[in-house]
């Protein structure tokens, strides 16, 4: 697969001095999900911020679907959408007029059609006239992956989807990323402190470490390579001892 | 420019009012209060000044134009609150809204919210005080358009210096126009001011208006060239609030603060 939709190029970002990401570059394939995996202050959230242009980098260049972030920003974020755990939609709106504006937003044709889709497709249909602040976190939960795939994205960013769900909702949710990501050739970067669900669910993953790509494959065969029993030893490893994983 | 994303931020906005009756009456009730209170403060000085001057026409007039120019930068100022409170700029600014749609949309909301509260003025001041707005003929024209333009300044302004300063910068925001207040000569005239603070005055767009108001209640005459002054003194301040929202914007962007804006860094 030549095609590319996110092309991940030299990105570093520094802050007063701090290497927060250095150096790093990757990229997605259409209908590939790759899991960015890491411990915490790794450089995830803050390469998933430069990626969805609110975030300027350092050096380095992204682009989505061919547009540079930095300088065609609107055109590639309109292939773009994201669903993060810190991130929100409005309490005080209700699940239809939210997804109706980010519709607007995201410039979606046939936006009352596709709504109605997404209440549907998502089980929000009981919940259309309720304010997103009353809502579970599962339902919350919900509600933002459907604001995410609600313009078709090419490149869906998710910051811990899962984290707020039951195993069976989870579950669901992780088949559903899984065959829009099929059946609509969308690229997926994924991260996730579940090492179980980015082994069920990523074709690829890239473990960063200070700033840096320290490991990068199939998530079934990296443990074995590193000997290590599964990905959330090696995880352990990449968090503990990443110079040891970097000599080998 | 795209039309549906400044629609979008304009409907958000729009939502939030049309189903919120606290928020719906926050454009009435303190604009409400303040004529009523200086309604009959200008009757009274009408009776005790023998009606040899109509403080109605002066004072009730001021401050009706004057509260039109609070509510204008209320009205960005609370649209951009909303984004703050519920800490949507992740959201907003990962979508592919521009600055310029993000601002048009908070314009073209406190076009109606500054509407509303100025015909509410009106119809009160007229119905209870006898007040005649269309006393200043076409000048109102030229009245209210530096006022809300001026108003946006202010309101385009006060959001830069709280998206730059964080959500414990909000206090800031709210008297600002106050601050102001003594140089625009809403309730005096310009002349009585101290000569430093009356060269202050020429660079305060609302002064022309106020100016201008007085002279034409008390000569019938205004000088057209000071209003033209104080439009582009507005437009120009309007430019310069733009330029600093979007330099801040940009600041934000490189130093992060949008993906951490609550922790006040």
């Amino acid at each position: 697969m030549n095609e590319k939709i996110l092309e991940v190029k030299n990105l570093t970002k520094t802050y007063d001095g701090l290497e927060a990401v250095r150096d790093i570059s990757f990229s997605i394939a259409p209908g590939e999900i790759v899991g960015l995996l890491g411990p915490n202050g790794a450089g995830k959230t803050s390469t998933i911020s430069m990626v969805l242009g609110i975030l300027e980098s350092t050096a380095g260049s992204i682009r989505i679907n061919g547009f540079d972030v930095r300088h065609e920003r609107t055109k590639a974020l309109t292939y773009t959408n994201f669903a993060a755990i810190y991130a929100q939609v409005p309490g005080n709106l209700t699940v239809y007029q939210n997804l109706y504006i980010f519709g607007l937003l995201y410039g979606v044709k046939n936006l009352r059609a596709r709504v109605l889709e997404l209440l549907k497709e998502f089980d929000l249909e009981k919940f259309r006239y309720t304010k997103c602040g009353l809502l579970s976190s599962g339902e919350q939960t919900r509600v933002h992956l459907a604001k995410a795939i609600i313009n078709e994205p090419r490149l869906l960013l998710l910051d811990e989807p899962t984290a707020s769900l039951d195993p069976s909702a989870a579950h669901i949710i992780r088949e559903k990323i899984r065959s829009f990501a099929a059946n609509d050739m969308m690229g997926v970067l994924w991260t996730s402190h579940n090492m179980h669900e980015v082994e069920a669910v990523c074709d690829r993953v890239l473990f960063l470490s200070h700033g840096t790509v320290l490991l990068e494959g199939d998530p079934k065969s990296l443990p074995k390579m590193y000997g290590k029993q599964n990905l959330e030893e090696l995880f352990i490893a990449v968090a503990r001892e990443p110079l040891l994983l970097e000599l080998e | 420019m795209d039309f549906k994303r400044i629609y979008a931020i304009f409907l958000r906005q729009m939502f939030l009012l049309r189903h919120n009756w606290t928020r719906f009456s926050n454009i009435f009730v303190w604009i409400i209060l303040d004529v009523v209170m200086w309604g009959f403060i200008t009757k009274y000085l009408n009776i005790i000044g023998n009606a040899e001057f109509n403080f109605v026409s002066v004072f009730l007039g001021a401050l009706i134009l004057w509260n039109f120019l609070i509510r204008v930068q209320q009205g960005i100022m609370l649209g951009f609150f909303e984004d703050v409170w519920s800490r949507n700029f992740i959201n907003l600014f990962a979508s592919p809204l521009t600055i310029g749609e993000y601002i048009g949309g908070l314009i073209l909301t406190c076009i109606v919210t500054s509407l509303l509260g100025l015909f509410a003025m009106l119809i009160l001041a007229s119905v209870a005080f006898g007040f005649i707005l269309f006393q200043f003929g076409i000048l109102l024209v030229p009245f209210i358009v530096i006022l809300f333009i001026f108003g946006l300044a202010l309101g385009v302004f006060t959001a830069a210096f709280v998206l730059y300063l964080g959500p414990a910068a909000e206090w800031i925001a709210w008297p600002l126009p106050f601050f102001l207040q003594p140089f625009a000569g809403v309730f005096y005239p310009i002349a009585v001011l101290p000569g430093a603070l009356q060269i202050i005055s020429k660079f305060v767009p609302p002064s022309y208006v106020f100016e201008g108001m007085r002279s034409f209640l008390f000569s019938g005459t205004v000088s057209v060239f000071s209003l033209w002054v104080g439009i582009g003194l507005s437009v120009l301040y309007l430019f310069l609030a733009y330029m600093f929202f979007i330099s801040i914007y940009r600041s934000a962007v490189r130093k992060g603060r949008i993906i951490r804006f609550s922790a006040e860094e």
